[in-house]
């Protein structure tokens, strides 16, 4: 059996399905097939399930007796920090080595119900705490398009089994751009979702005031078909929005948008060249479709990593708590139960997460809470409503996914902060809660490969629609 | 500046063992961070009071229809490092 993974699409598989040009089967061998001929060097996967046939073959009954819907017997890989019921979770991190996970994750459960073949679960940074997957603590994911740079991350396993066709979609999470920054690193659309628009239940909190579940794919007409399964109120996660709050204000009728284009933010140091001159193309390509381009200004996003890297740590500290070797995960056994903690959490968590439980506990501790904690709130409202501001007057705001291409595995690995600077374009969507797109708009060719640049659409809270029409439009799908 | 000493005192608060050389390594590490994350007390600003869908806030549930006590016993217990029949094992405290 012989199907063309590369060109492959949901709408694609499922009526190839229907017409029974090929079964379920037959496509989730043929992902299985690619992962033990390339998962060896790429490392996308920390597991790869070994119930994957029985899965399809059970998605092949609900196709033969004609209820199949359109995610039915569709291969998809999961980030390792989103629950599967009886499966091992283990979130990239030692301490959840033999954790098996005892529930399932709303966007599982509704996957589970469209009859989706979960192929495995994917690498990441360890509690999907970094930009370049190379945090796991089972080793680095290699970028599918040169194995000697990084995927991005966190979530870069996720995003490297569908770059590599080890499996035809994902899902990931996004902090502060752990699905956008790995899909414009490896050329892939990754959508994070309005925050509470996707349900946060069985997914392992990192920054729980940021973190969404999102989907990778090839086109964005994929993400859209994923998008709409997994969202939805939920009254298992506080944060959810009522189901009045997820509709979409906007004007979808109106084909040509106002497009904001930020450009005393795009002047910020760091930006390679070509990354910059792959923007200015790609707002020349939205003129030509008919698009207005306005300038706008965000004042206050220059404070956004700023901002970013003293609430995380804060949230971090506490998140992390619960890893403490009693309940759940590996206990190292020490002579008494407060030595227990001490000895679990030094052999079980890596080195970044330390570094952020470390510099959370500080930003939160007595003296320091107001000039760092309550200070990154209130610039954090100040971020939100530059944003409101500017979608008063546009539809849609357009930035790069990230300031430079894919990097070389270990280059930034021991400059922490350097690190951080990746995130500058990604970040300050998180902390206003509202939707981002990242779509491939462009290559820089470095050692004769062709390394992707992404360009990132934003929309107003709940529009992910308008992200959705634009990026079909720029990308001519 | 954060000196070791710190360093010892937010492990020891965050339950945490580290070596001298993560401690080391940490200050190294931890005090461009704070350097950079200090630009923040240069903003002033006023914030406007209306808020929409993305903003923050609690959402309550009348505690009602728990689910029967023993449904998930089975499987929480399984993940126990130690457990003594349907009890969680620990060292001994006082």
């Amino acid at each position: 059996m012989n199907i063309d993974l590369k060109n492959l699409t949901i709408t694609k598989a499922h009526s190839s399905f229907i017409k029974g040009e090929y079964t379920a089967m037959d496509l989730a061998s043929a992902y299985l097939e690619e992962i033990k001929k390339k998962d060896g060097e790429v490392h996308a996967y920390l597991e790869v399930f070994s119930d994957v046939l029985d899965q399809a073959k059970k998605a092949d009954e609900v196709i033969k007796s004609g209820k199949a819907g359109l995610l039915t017997g569709i291969p998809i890989s999961i980030k390792d920090n989103i629950l599967i019921k009886g499966r091992k979770a283990s979130a990239g991190s030692k301490i959840l080595e033999n954790y098996t996970a005892t529930y399932d994750a709303i966007v599982i459960e509704k996957l589970k119900k469209e009859g989706v073949v979960f192929l495995g679960r994917t690498n990441m940074d360890e509690f999907a705490m970094g930009g370049s997957t190379e945090n796991s603590a089972y080793g680095p994911t290699k970028n599918p398009i040169d194995i000697e740079r990084v995927p991005g991350g966190s979530s870069g396993g996720a995003v490297a089994s569908v770059a590599s066709n080890e499996a035809l979609v994902a899902l990931g999470s996004d902090t502060g751009g752990s699905i956008r920054q790995p899909a414009s690193f490896c050329g892939l659309v990754g959508l994070k979702t309005t925050y509470g628009m996707v349900s946060r239940y069985g997914l392992m909190a990192m920054g729980s005031s940021l973190d969404q579940i999102g989907p990778i794919a090839r086109t964005v007409e994929d993400v859209e078909i994923l998008f709409n399964a997994i969202k939805g109120n939920d009254l298992k996660d506080a944060t959810s929005l009522k189901n009045t709050d997820m509709k979409n204000n906007s004007d979808s009728k109106k084909t040509k948008k106002k497009v904001g284009v930020p450009y005393d933010f795009l002047n910020i140091d760091g930006i390679d060249k070509d990354v910059r001159d792959s923007f200015n193309e790609s707002v020349e390509k939205l003129k030509k479709l008919g698009h207005e381009i306005v300038k706008i200004e965000l004042p206050n996003l220059k404070y956004s990593l700023a901002v970013y890297y003293v609430i995380v740590p804060a949230e971090v500290s506490s998140n992390m708590a619960r890893y403490d070797g009693m309940r759940f995960g590996e206990r190292v056994s020490g002579e008494n139960g407060i030595e227990d903690y001490f000895l679990s959490r030094e052999k079980g968590l890596g080195k970044e997460v330390k570094r952020r439980i470390i510099l959370g506990t500080y930003v939160l501790s007595a003296g320091y809470y107001d000039a760092y904690y309550n200070k990154a709130n209130l610039v954090r409202e100040l971020i939100r409503d530059d944003y409101k501001k500017a979608f008063e007057e546009v539809d849609v705001i357009i930035t790069p996914t990230a300031p430079n291409v894919a990097f070389k595995i270990g280059e930034k690995v021991n400059d922490p902060l350097q690190m951080y600077l990746e995130d500058i374009f990604t970040v300050p969507i998180n902390l206003a809660g509202v939707p981002a797109i990242s779509v491939p708009s462009g290559f820089k060719t470095i050692d004769g490969k062709k390394m992707p640049i992404g360009l990132q659409f934003i929309a107003n809270h709940s529009c992910e629609e308008v992200l959705f029409e634009i990026s079909k439009n720029f990308l001519c799908e | 500046m954060l000196d070791i000493k710190d360093i010892e005192k937010l492990a020891t608060l965050a339950r945490i063992k580290l070596t001298d050389e993560e401690k080391k390594s940490l200050l190294k590490e931890i005090d461009p961070i704070l350097g950079y994350v200090a630009q923040l007390k240069e903003v002033s600003g006023k914030i406007s009071d209306v808020r929409n869908a993305g903003e923050h806030r609690n959402i309550t549930r009348s505690d009602e229809k728990a689910n029967e006590s023993g449904t998930y016993t089975k499987e929480l217990v399984a993940e126990m490092p130690e457990s003594e029949g349907n009890y969680l094992k620990v060292e001994k405290i006082l």
